[in-house]
């Protein structure tokens, strides 16, 4: 590494020395902003899909069967219209009318889940740390013991036993398996920070143990907390399309998953109805770049050491 | 050696045995707590096979005795425990009168095949390119590709399986659409068996590895960053020793470790991804199982399948734990 520093700045490490000049706060790298950016775009599909949309479409039998997209031909050597530029499914709902409902649908229901677990999780990590003792372990060993349990086979014996659900029912099912890792995370974070000068020196002031962990603490562990709430946030879509995949999970309401579980059954891979599949495929993929993106654009703002090697 | 302190041993067998016995009870409970009665489903499914069915409420009763549901819940309880603990869960309904446990044992040698194999790949794949992303002399291509295919990373094995299946099968039918092996070939140690599980395993094993590789490169990277900065990496270069051999010896060694524990984490998720793969390859491991299982609305099947997959997980985590200090000696266990 020293060997390098007379050596003159080369083209990529002058463009990242201007970023840094420009953008000075670490809440601003490129990668939190276009994981956002790609965030913010499939709910905008969602918000102004309804506007600009026709929702009926997403009914059964509501458009032509296995129309293409626009510029493509299927297996009847039928053209993509206008109508449908998505194409339709071989139900005939329209593909474009699917997603504006179903990708907000999905992003639901892993925002609440991983909303409802973080706040568990605060909660069970703050009281670990703080309280100690037989609280500690009875949260410390509940923590071990759920995490190693994989969520989607409980939540099969459940769904499997109760059937249908709703989109919040199956959130809120999913929250239950999202509390253990920030739960640890913020136990151990906690844990550490009662032995940082700071909070040593608040005490000594005469602070109050909720005045220590809501202003002394929580603003420290913020880029934790995000990541660790992105994180679930990924857990809980994967789970959710898991069960959708398995023929589980909301059976009327119109999500990602379902519709991919819907295209493998009617075997639209065989037909070539790639559409079908494919793009909800799509968009789950580029949904979960995004999350990638804000989980790495995190992790640059909570460990600096990873900023000059990006 | 390390070895092993009693306190340590006691807190992870302590956990292994509330995993499995939660586990279990979770599994026992969710279907009591529901509306539907599995004595009505199997008595529709009769009733569906016959036409229709005479003397049901006597048919319903002697279902409900077989099932053991008109016993004490306790008693139940309990009975279920002990069978999940000797892998007894009754009998399949769909395909009665098989046991549950005939048709795990006949579909888990798939999934742990499957697994350990895409999993090894991985893991090798993974920590190298890793820790070539951080090794100042590795070329340049590898530090802006391996970037790029991280993006990979976030996308959950079944809609990587979704478009390999896609290009590799149903376009350019490299590869078998689905299935485990051909159903030409007798199974059996014969060459042209061999040959067919692993034509129908290449695509499952693929579209794991694609997009699992990501998550052990980037901790891997992680990991590097803080052992390139350490002294024996130092002296090691002020001795003059080879790049690569510093490389291998003294920094991905070190910096290996960790990583090892990191499967201890993500070993569920793993396990759930390809239990999602192979029902869209149909290919024959528990994952078809379960949802072939989740169709028929077959119980036990579907009960013994997620405590099986639960077990293998809560096993795979405690060996992890119980192995590492004789991996690294330097790890003291505390019980804290």
């Amino acid at each position: 590494m020293t060997s390098q520093d007379n050596m003159p700045m080369t083209r990529a490490e002058k463009r990242q020395a201007r970023r840094i000049r420009r953008f000075d706060n670490p809440w601003m790298n490129p990668k939190l902003t276009w994981g956002v950016a790609i965030l913010l775009g499939i709910v905008a599909i969602g918000i102004i899909g309804r506007f600009v949309w026709n929702l009926d479409l997403v009914f059964t039998g509501s458009a032509p069967l296995k129309l293409p997209p626009l510029g493509a031909e299927n297996l009847r050597g039928q053209p993509g219209v206008m109508e449908y530029p998505l194409g339709t499914d071989g139900a005939g709902r329209d593909m474009l009318a699917l997603i504006i409902v179903g990708a907000p649908n999905t992003l639901f229901v892993g925002l609440l889940a991983s909303l409802i677990g973080m706040s568990i999780g605060i909660f069970l990590g703050f009281s670990a740390g703080f309280i100690g003792g037989r609280v500690d372990d009875v949260i410390r060993v509940g923590a071990d013991v759920m995490i190693t349990i994989p969520p989607l086979l409980i939540l099969v014996v459940f769904q499997s036993a109760f059937g249908d659900v709703t989109l919040t029912m199956m959130a809120l099912l999913i929250a239950g398996f999202v509390w253990q890792s920030p739960t640890r995370l913020i136990r151990a974070q906690v844990l550490s920070m009662k032995q940082s000068g700071y909070v040593q020196m608040a005490q000594l002031s005469g602070a109050s143990t909720t005045h220590i962990m809501f202003r002394e603490m929580l603003p420290n562990l913020v880029p934790y907390l995000f990541g660790s709430f992105i994180a679930s946030v990924t857990t809980s879509i994967v789970t959710a399309v898991g069960l959708e995949v398995l023929g589980l999970g909301p059976q009327r309401i119109p999500t990602l998953g379902r519709t991919i579980y819907e295209a493998i059954n009617a075997g639209a891979l065989i037909q070539n109805l790639w559409w079908w599949w494919g793009i909800p495929t799509l968009l789950l993929g580029v949904m979960f770049i995004g999350l990638l993106l804000i989980n790495l654009g995190l992790d640059e703002v909570s460990n600096p050491r990873l900023r000059k090697l990006s | 050696m390390g070895r092993i302190p009693r306190d340590y041993l006691i807190n992870r067998l302590v956990t292994l045995v509330l995993t499995i016995l939660i586990a279990a009870t979770i599994i026992w409970i969710i279907p009591r707590l529901s509306p539907v009665d599995p004595a009505e489903i199997a008595l529709g499914r009769m009733a569906a096979g016959a036409g229709s069915v005479a003397n049901s409420e006597e048919i319903l009763a002697q279902l409900r005795a077989n099932m053991g549901i008109d016993q004490p819940l306790i008693v139940q309880y309990f009975k279920f425990i002990t069978g999940a603990l000797t892998f007894d869960f009754g009998l399949s309904t769909a395909a009665f009168p098989t046991p549950v446990s005939t048709l795990i044992l006949n579909a888990l040698p798939w999934t742990l095949g499957l697994m350990i194999l895409s999993l090894l790949i991985t893991f090798f794949i993974g920590n190298l390119l890793g820790a070539l992303m951080v090794w100042d002399r590795s070329p340049k291509l590898v530090k802006v590709a391996i970037p790029a295919a991280m993006v990979f990373t976030s996308i959950p094995p079944i809609l990587s399986g979704l478009l390999l299946m896609w290009i590799f099968a149903a376009k350019l039918q490299w590869f078998p659409l689905t299935g485990a092996y051909s159903i030409f070939v007798e199974p059996g140690w014969t060459w042209e068996f061999v040959k067919s599980v692993l034509h129908h395993g290449f695509l499952p094993a693929l579209s794991i590895v694609v997009v699992t590789f990501g998550f052990w490169a980037l901790g891997m990277r992680g990991l590097m960053i803080g052992v390139q900065g350490e002294d024996y990496v130092k002296l090691a270069e002020a001795k003059g020793l080879l790049p690569r051999y510093i490389l291998y010896r003294y920094m991905i060694r070190n910096a290996i470790l960790p990583q090892i524990t990191a499967f201890a984490l993500k070993i569920g998720l793993l396990i759930a991804g390809q239990v999602l793969v192979e029902r869209i390859f149909a290919y024959n491991g528990m994952g078809k199982l379960l949802y072939d299982a989740i169709l028929n609305q077959d119980f036990p099947v579907i009960q013994g399948v997620s405590f099986v997959i639960i077990l293998i997980t809560a096993l795979s985590v405690f060996l992890v734990d119980l192995l590492y200090p004789f991996i690294d000696p330097r790890i003291r266990h505390e019980v804290a």
